[in-house]
């Protein structure tokens, strides 16, 4: 089991502690990633603003990539995309490409200008679908040093991972998070508002609409006891993380809950050391990744 | 984005009486509309489906953010429909969508609603139908540009370029988090750039032939 990984702009950039807990867990779990050589920005949902056909083409540069890295026998056909955007994007495009004849036609004849032969067989995958559905929850709980007994947690999916395609999980109530972290020791607390939107770029655009979604995020997994928000979206980490003390201001709430990458948490109950996982780089402390547990002094 | 004041609360009777409103109300016939608006649109957001939207108001029901948009999705979908392009173009609701795509799954007809956003900013984005320093444009504009040129996005430089663009004393407010993002190691000014440009530029160019440029 090898995959292909697309790291994505944001990752380089303002999710660097999603990249690096990623890339820790993978090796602690033997499984080699091979980054996607030279790829680019999938485009993310500004492309598509302003043309659709050069949108598909430069998330279909990336699929062609991918293809020609997997028959060079490099690594295997699976693309994994950890930001619920490059994720989309890619699939998308991937699925216009085998449904609708116009946009395939366009978007090869354009690849083929720039050297392409595309032919298709890309699979576009995310990093949660692949930990639960091809390494297996069997395996990743067997590896716990550290369960995370005690903690309780709100997996927060947001929208891009989960709709509208439903590749792997359902698209209002997903469950795929809440059975991991399950599996890592912790309690996924029941919110009905795990898979609604954080309002993306509007926190840059549109900050009044923007701030107002996060609050109402942030409220609910503060009443219903969360100790910790979990995302798998580098953009709705930094919207329901960064925006906090301005909503706090705003609004005159006093909300102050940390929220991390789900891999920063498989991570620390895997027993890897905070600094390799980014937890430094968050804003808001996360209390219990510093103080292993008893659990952790038995396994020792 | 402004939030309407309310108004000033009166506290003596001896003030004047506010002056009255006018209110513009204005009948529009079939000739002023574009009628051929709605089949444009829906063939530019995979399929016609679009135009058998039965009005049930699932995807306004759905919508995050309907409730600050001045038309509800079901409008938007309903004014496309019978032709309304000014006020549709120029509307907020397409500006205020997320692509967060919950009414596409819900909606019974299937209509790609997140899809047909699309078309619509497309639409209002080539024939400049939107304030001068409405941000959402201006962010894509410039992020068009900077893809193009580099292959990557550079998120600082993004975020520098749309706040000159549109308002840059946004940039001192937002200057705290900037140095937050950067003293954590989660923002850089170092450019991203690809290996292959040359062939890049070229695909990129060279895609189409664009459907949006067939006249209205």
């Amino acid at each position: 089991m090898s995959y292909l990984y697309f790291p994505g702009c944001s990752l380089r950039s303002t999710g660097r502690p999603y990249e690096e807990s990623i890339l820790a867990v993978f090796r602690k779990l033997d499984i080699p990633l091979t980054e996607l050589d030279d790829w680019n920005c999938c485009g993310a949902t500004a492309y598509v603003s302003i043309d659709e056909n050069k949108a598909f083409t430069l998330a279909a540069r990336n699929l062609a990539l991918a293809e020609r890295m997997h028959s060079n026998g490099n690594a295997g056909e699976d693309l994994m995309a950890p930001c619920s955007a490059c994720y989309l994007v890619l699939e998308k495009t991937q699925h216009y490409i085998k449904t609708d004849e116009g946009v395939k036609r366009d978007v090869t004849a354009a690849l083929q200008r720039g050297g392409f032969d595309y032919k298709g067989t890309t699979k576009v995958r995310h990093p949660l679908d692949i930990l639960v559905n091809d390494i297996g929850l069997e395996r990743i709980a067997k590896a716990v040093v550290r369960p995370m007994k005690g903690i309780n947690v709100a997996c927060y999916y947001g929208c891009q991972v989960v709709r509208p395609f439903e590749t792997f999980d359902h698209a209002a109530y997903p469950t795929t998070m809440d059975r991991l972290v399950t599996a890592l020791g912790a309690r996924a607390i029941d919110w009905p508002m795990k898979a609604r939107c954080c309002g993306g770029s509007l926190t840059g655009t549109i900050q009044e609409a923007g701030l107002r979604l996060n609050r109402a995020l942030l409220l609910e997994a503060t009443k219903r006891g969360a100790n910790v928000i979990l995302t798998c979206c580098p953009l709705c980490q930094h919207n329901l993380e960064c925006y906090q003390k301005r909503i706090n201001r705003r609004f005159g709430e006093s909300i102050n809950i940390p929220v991390a990458y789900f891999t920063q948490f498989i991570g620390l109950a895997l027993g890897i050391p905070p600094k390799e996982l980014g937890i430094q780089r968050l804003f808001i402390p996360l209390k219990f990744a510093e103080t292993p547990g008893k659990e952790a002094h038995a396994h020792a | 984005m402004k939030l309407p004041t309310p108004p000033a609360v009166r506290t003596t009777a001896t003030k004047s009486p506010p002056p009255m409103k006018t209110v513009v109300r204005r009948l529009k016939f079939e000739s002023e509309l574009d009628l051929s608006f709605g089949e444009h649109v829906a063939e530019r957001a995979y399929g016609q489906k679009l135009l058998s939207c039965i009005q049930c108001g699932t995807c306004s029901a759905t919508c995050p953010l309907s409730q600050y948009m001045d038309y509800t999705p079901r409008r938007i979908i309903a004014m496309t429909r019978e032709g309304f392009k000014d006020e549709v173009l120029n509307s907020l609701t397409i500006w205020l969508c997320a692509s967060c795509y919950a009414c596409t799954v819900q909606c019974p007809r299937e209509i790609h609603i997140t899809d047909v956003m699309y078309a619509l900013k497309r639409e209002a984005i080539a024939r400049g139908f939107y304030p001068a320093r409405n941000p959402i444009p201006v962010l894509a504009k410039a992020f068009f540009e900077r893809v193009r040129h580099d292959g990557r996005n550079t998120e600082s430089r993004l975020l520098i370029t749309l706040y000159l663009r549109t308002n840059p004393f946004k940039m001192l407010k937002e200057a705290l988090l900037g140095f937050h993002l950067f003293r954590t190691g989660r923002l850089t000014l170092k450019k991203e750039k690809i290996k292959g440009m040359k062939e890049f530029r070229t695909m990129i160019d060279s895609a189409g032939p664009q459907k949006e440029a067939v006249p209205l």
